[in-house]
Formats: C-alpha cells, structure tokens, sequence
C-alpha cells in the first residue's frame, strides 16, 4: 500500500514536472516575426537570471540593442536547454535574421545548430561556448577567457612577490566543481604562478560562487592553516564571504592577505576601493554592444573571426577607486 | 558479567547511541589528522575555533530540520523549505536595504515580522495544500519548492540584496557570553518545540496522525488541523533559519540561501531515528543528525579533502551512519560475527528501522 502510493507520487512528481517545463516554455514572448522591413531582426535565447552578473549581461544586451536599432526578440531559458532549443526553433521559424545564445550546456547543440544552418540564419554564441565537432554550425563565439582571466591574477601576485625569498602560501576558493570559469580560473592562475616555485597553493577547495560558501570554507582554511598570505577567489562573492571570515579570525583582509578575485561586480570593487581585495580580473558582462556590433557584421556578410574575447580588464585599488562612480553593475 | 552484558547493551540500545558515536568518531578523526581541531580560544571576547563553527554553522539547519522532523512525522515532507529560507531572507533584507537607517532596531524587527508573516502565508499555503485539497505532500510542497525560488529572486530582482545592519547581523553572528547567538536561537527553538510536544499531549497527537490519520481522526482528533499546524510551523523554522543564512553574510541572494537544505535537513531528520513513514519523532535524534551534517561538511574543508572526491566521501560516511543505525542490520551482522541469537533489537523498536 505504502509502496504503491509511493510510485503514485513518482508518477504525478514526473507529470507536474513535465507540465511546469511545458507552461515555462509558453509564457517566452516569441509571438509575431515581421521580416524584410530594412532592420535587423535578433533572438536572443539567455539562460536565465541567476546572477546579478547575468542581470547585467541581459540588461546590456537589450540596452545595445535598441541604441543600435536592432529588433530584440528576448527570451529566459530559466537554466533549461529544452527551453532554448525550442526559444532556437522558434526564431528559426520567424525567420530572425541573426540567433544569439548563451548555452546553458556545452554539449546537445548539433540538431538545432544544423536547422538554423539550413535555413540560413548565422548563429553567435555569448559568454558559454558549445563543444560541436563541426565549427560551421555557428559564426562566431563571442565570450571572456576565463583561462586568461586566471592567469592575469596570477601574473599581478607573480609580479607583487617577485622579491618575496621565502615560500608564499596561497589558498584557493573554486567555483562549482566541474564549471568551465572554476576549471579555467583555476588552470590559468596555476600556469601564471609556475614560474616562482616560492608560490604555493596550500589549500584548494569549492566555495560555489556563493557568499556563503567562501566564508564557511575560508573559515577552515584559517584554522587550518597558520600561515595564509594570499587567497586567489574565483569571483568577487566567494572573496567578500571569505572577509567576515578573515576579520573573524583577527586577521586584516587586505594587508595581512592578499586577496585576488575575479569578475569585478560592484561590491566587490566597493571592496577593493576600500582595501580590502588587493586585486580584480574583470569578467565583464557588458558584452551588448559587441554583440549587436556583430550582428550587423554576419548580416552584412562580413568574415569575422571565429573567436572573440569580451574587452575585459584588470583593477587595482587605485583604479578601482576610479572606475567606481561610473561602474554600471 | 551478565549485568555488565545487560548495561552494554541498554547504553548502546538507546536511540541516540549510535548518532552520537558517530559524531564521536569524526570529531576524533579529525583531531588525529589535526590536533588542534578540538581547541578552542577567546578572540575578541568571543570563543573562536572549529567546534563554535560547527555548532554556529549547523544551526539554521537544526531549525530546518526540527519543523521537518514535525511534518514527516504526521507522515509527510516539506520540500518547499529551501525556497522559504530564500523568500524570508530577502523579504528581510530587501526591506532593511530600502531604509535610511539600517541599523535601527525598530527597522530590522519590522523586516524580520514581515518576512516572518509571509513565511507562515506560505506554510498556511502547503498546510491547505496537503490537509484541506489532500495532495500528496511531496507534490504539494514541491511546487512550493519550484516557484518559490523563482520568488525569491522576483523580490532581489535577480540581485544580490547587501546589507549594513548590525542588529541583523547580530542574528547570524552576534554574540552571546562568549558564544554566538544562532546556537541559543537554535537551542531556544528545539526547546519550545520540545516543550509543547513531550510536555502535553501534542507530541501524542502528531504521531497517532502520523501512524494512521484516519484512525485518529475516528478517534476524536483533528487531523486535518494538526497536519497544517505542522507545515505553518516548519515553515516558521525555515524562515528563521533563512534570516541566518542571510545575517552569517549579510546578503540575500535569492539563487543560492538555502539551497538543497531540504535534503539535508531530511538526512537529518533519518539519522535522527525518525521514521519518514511517520508516526514516532525524535528531536534530540534530529539535532545530532544535523550536527554530524555540518561536521561532515566541516571536515572535507578542514581535511582539505579534493572537490573531486569529497561528494563521494560524503555519500560513503552517510551510508555508514544509516546503515550501523539500522538495528535490523546490526542485528544481522553480531549474528553473524558471535552466532548466538539474535537481540531483540528488531522486536522491540520496529518504528526505528531507518530506511536507508
């Protein structure tokens, strides 16, 4: 009788489910393509809302595209690649003249790649790329180099330490395990560093780009470990959580650890205006108006290279300080 | 000899034996790997090392899990908790952001009732749900669990909500003779729950609805009413536990509180010795079960145990504390090892197999 029940709820768990995706793909405003009117015409399929970092992305897409007069037709995946790919189709069958996304996922993209392909529309990707065998499916990828962003962090502490005659311990706080800005950050920063064997990461471990998360591990990390010189955070959140953590212990954020982070969102260049971050490698979100500039570009005919970096940045304090007052996330 | 026997086996027979050795052993395997993981020392007039962290950290789950505890013993599950810490951290937060004087307390008790009353609208929603519609709970309480994320981040607008509130703060970090306040917050809560259920007959009731609702309500209780008091109350906990997690940071983000705290406050709830077949609840179980949560979590940052491996890890340490808390397979397996008959272990506690 339990048992039964039980599978009962599994079924309607399933059907409730299944309902949920279908009502969420309804309510993507898709509706009504006009065509051949002289503007350009772009679907833009993003992930979802889950950052204020993704806010940012969204708001400047939108923002650049209407200064560029370009038709924006907008839709929230909310985090499901069903939901893209019929976002995808659908535009497909408006006959948008450009289709950008984000890919939720790296992989399962060759089917409505190819559709696009056939119909003709040209494809950019923003910000995630996809791992397809066949590189003529889209046009271009247009995105930060989360490897170079690592690496630039680990240049700026190479350069800080170069005098430094004894061993620099370092932690790290990782993003998700398995996400490409954890695995590349973390490859980048670690091939900077290689080059001063004084350097070391003593202690490596994933604060999930959450606040929490960085401060419940940096708490360890401090206990763990007397001497701590430099925390490298694979976000700006994790390296803000870690700063309760490091007052806590008696520790000044700052001055008795270095702090280096990445991704530049406004409170965590509040932070390193005010001293306590040491350093920011800026994973900007504001890729808008390259986007919108492309757009133009693959409508027109023009080649464009088929990788492109997002124009990113590096801060210290002092710029920081700087740049705050125009800082728009 | 046979009354040594006898006390052997009335220690290691109680409910709480196995729990509370496992915890033992982690603490214990970390001080080997660590000596200085049990020391404890006054910082800024506050005790400061991993234990105070562990007990700090590991309380808004214990609020999580103590109205979890209450709700899968009437036989049901509150999937929706997660999503209602999210919802009344940022209700708090995103009021106190909006005000001049963030560090008034009239501001933060203002922000914290809102956040509360919206809380108990939500436990009154799956209360309904459940003991008025009668839907299954699991489905009940996940559509709560779905959209209320999506909720949360309508309310942060997709932000994440910083605060400077020193009254707030003091709830995820503040301090108390020496010790943080989250640990007396907790403690005062499971204490008041205890009261009302093991001081009057309430406990009773929750249980005889757990074991058979029907039954009960045959035999003059009202079911109904006692299956909704109990959502409204765990999702009270859950708010309560959602102001922690946004004070430990002083942040809302809508994404990330409280994520997947559900589960683990179910896996609380099991090592506890609470049947999620409801019908027999234990709080003191529930507490020690989200203890060694945290310890666990604690001791893979501590050990510095690689991402890569330390879900397994996890995974492997649960299964253990199930498995060694199950008196079916402990029976199974001094049977085998002494060839003797078999304890009563089974006869004597059929509520308290936990299945794992």
């Amino acid at each position: 009788m339990r048992k039964m029940r039980t599978q009962r709820a599994v079924a309607i768990l399933a059907s409730v489910l299944l309902v949920g995706g279908v009502a969420a793909c309804g309510n993507s405003d898709t509706g009504g393509g006009s065509k051949d009117d002289g503007k350009i015409t772009m679907g833009f399929s993003q992930v979802g809302a889950e950052s204020g970092w993704r806010t940012a992305n969204t708001t400047s897409i939108k923002e650049s595209a209407a200064a560029a007069g370009i038709e924006l037709k907008f839709d929230d995946a909310q985090q499901k690649q069903e939901n893209q790919i019929k976002a995808i189709r659908n535009y497909i069958q408006q006959k948008v003249d450009v289709i950008a996304f984000s890919p939720v996922v790296e992989s399962g993209w060759d089917t409505v790649l190819k559709e696009a392909k056939d119909a003709g529309i040209p494809v950019i990707l923003t910000d995630r790329s996809v791992d397809s065998a066949d590189k003529t499916l889209y046009k271009t990828f247009l995105g930060s180099d989360f490897v170079k962003e690592g690496r630039l962090a680990g240049e700026w502490l190479v350069e800080q330490k170069k005098t430094a005659s004894g061993p620099v311990n370092i932690v790290e706080l990782q993003g998700n395990t398995g996400a490409a800005p954890a695995n590349d950050r973390k490859k980048g920063f670690g091939e900077a560093i290689a080059v001063n064997p004084n350097l070391k990461i003593i202690a490596s471990q994933p604060g999930d780009f959450t606040r929490a998360g960085g401060k419940q591990v940096m708490e360890q990390f401090l206990k763990a470990n007397p001497k701590i010189d430099v925390l490298f955070a694979h976000n700006d959140d994790m390296g803000l959580g870690a700063l309760e953590a490091i007052t806590a212990a008696g520790k000044v954020p700052g001055k008795d650890i270095t702090i280096i982070t990445v991704d530049a969102v406004k409170d965590g260049m509040q932070a390193l205006a005010d001293g306590k971050f040491n350093f920011i490698a800026e994973c900007s979100p504001l890729l808008g108006p390259q986007l919108m500039d492309l757009a133009k570009k693959v409508k027109a005919g023009e080649e464009v290279p088929a990788r492109i970096e997002t124009e990113e940045t590096t801060f210290t304090q002092e710029q920081a300080k700087e740049a705050l007052p125009t800082r728009k996330y | 000899m046979n009354a040594t026997m006898g006390r052997y086996r009335a220690v290691t027979g109680h409910r709480l034996f196995w729990p509370a050795a496992v915890l033992v052993v982690m603490l214990a395997a970390n001080t080997i790997y660590r000596p200085g993981f049990l020391s404890i020392e006054l910082k800024d007039g506050h005790l400061y090392g991993s234990p105070i962290d562990i007990l700090r950290l590991s309380a808004p789950l214990i609020l999580v899990a103590l109205g979890m505890t209450l709700v899968i013993s009437t036989g049901g599950i509150d999937l929706s908790v997660g999503s209602v810490c999210a919802i009344s951290g940022a209700i708090a937060c995103m009021y106190i952001s909006k005000q001049s004087d963030q560090n008034s307390l009239a501001v933060v008790l203002t922000a914290l009732a809102m956040a509360l009353g919206v809380a108990l609208v939500l436990g009154a929603w799956n209360g309904v749900l459940v003991a008025v519609i009668g839907i299954q709970p699991i489905i009940a309480t996940l559509i709560l669990m779905v959209a209320g994320r999506g909720l949360a981040q309508l309310i942060t607008q997709g932000q994440i909500i910083t605060i400077n509130s020193e009254p707030f703060r003091a709830i995820g970090l503040g301090h108390l003779l020496t010790l943080p306040l989250a640990i007396f917050i907790a403690l005062a809560a499971a204490l008041l729950v205890a009261a009302f259920t093991r001081r009057t007959a309430l406990g009773m009731i929750v249980e005889s609805v757990g074991g058979n609702a029907e039954a009960s309500r045959l035999a003059g209780i009202r079911s109904g009413r006692v299956i909704f008091l109990a959502y409204v109350l765990s999702a009270a906990c859950a708010a309560i536990a959602g102001f922690m997690m946004t004070a430990n940071v002083s942040s809302a983000d809508g994404n990330a509180v409280g994520l997947w705290v559900e589960l683990d406050a179910i896996l609380a709830v099991v090592i506890g010795g609470t049947s999620l077949a409801g019908g027999r609840f234990f709080l003191s179980g529930t507490i020690i079960g989200a203890l060694i949560i945290q310890t666990l979590t604690t001791t893979v940052y501590a050990m510095d145990i690689s991402p890569q491996t330390s879900l397994l890890f996890k995974a492997v340490v649960v299964i253990a504390v199930c498995l060694i808390q199950a008196p079916a397979f402990r029976a199974r397996f001094v049977r085998r090892r002494r060839n003797v008959a078999t304890p009563n272990a089974i006869a004597d506690k059929p509520k308290e197999q936990v299945p794992a």
